[in-house]
């Protein structure tokens, strides 16, 4: 499945700029430890958390995550948004909980 | 551990400041881009992003600033990561996984896990921490290609 799925079928919120490029999403991981993250999730894994601060725009970029889910519509600083187009990396916005989230994917084929 | 500063080796240096967490994580990315734009398998990349990426917060988290210096040869890439500040009292300790010194409002943000350090290790074929307490840490690791 690809990023703007989520947006298209999901009613998720894309708060980063309109891609130009699209991304595959490969699986799911969830994680509010950052080393952690670093250390277990893979290259093309949507990653939920509840970290809105510039730093994880860092962790997803270093990994080549496909895209960050904020959960339960948690609030993004300006700063995160706005690394995140400099870096091209996908924010996505959702009122779901992070159960939800992975019963949507599979819901969506992944 | 010999430093790699031969005619074949690349090198690049990054100053970290204490505290700065908005631009924390540059320096990993930077070196990231260079390693893809020579052609460096991403088996290897990813390896060198986890290492410099948590030895940068660790300058960030927990020294009065420092620097990463990554050589790049044809055969590995070492990362020399040196900082000034309160240096590490027990390295056995701090090499536990789950233990951590960070504050609590450091750990709100999701570091402090006390995985930097075993995660540094595991993913380096050559890897020395050394520090003296009150002075300094510096950790060199090598990554073969």
């Amino acid at each position: 499945m690809q990023v703007m799925d989520l947006v298209k079928k999901a009613n998720f919120k894309l708060i980063t700029s309109d891609p130009l490029i699209s991304r595959k999403i490969k699986g799911v991981y969830c994680c509010d430890l950052l080393s952690w993250v670093m250390a277990r999730a893979k290259e093309g894994d949507a990653w939920i958390t509840v970290q809105t601060h510039m730093n994880i725009v860092a962790v997803a970029s270093l990994l080549e995550i496909s895209c960050i889910i904020i959960p339960e519509s948690i609030p993004v600083e300006k700063e995160t948004i706005d690394k995140a187009n400099e870096e091209n990396i996908f924010i996505l916005s959702t009122d779901l909980n992070s159960y939800e989230i992975f019963c949507k994917m599979k819901q969506l084929g992944l | 551990m010999d430093n790699e500063q031969g005619k074949n080796s690349i090198k690049l240096e990054y100053e970290i400041i204490k505290d700065d967490f908005s631009r924390a994580g540059e320096a990993s990315s930077n070196i990231k881009k260079i390693l893809r734009q020579l052609g460096i398998d991403s088996k290897t990349i990813k390896k060198v992003a986890i290492v410099t990426y948590e030895a940068e917060m660790n300058i960030v988290i927990h020294s009065d600033g420092g620097k990463i210096t990554v050589f790049i040869s044809p055969h590995d890439i070492q990362i020399i990561a040196k900082d000034r500040g309160p240096g590490i009292k027990s390295i056995d300790r701090a090499m536990e996984e789950g233990f951590s010194t960070a504050s609590n409002k450091v750990r709100e943000l999701g570091f402090g896990a006390g995985m930097g350090l075993p995660n540094m290790k595991r993913y380096s074929d050559e890897f020395d921490l050394q520090s003296k307490s009150g002075e300094f840490t510096v950790l060199e690791i090598k990554i073969y290609i």
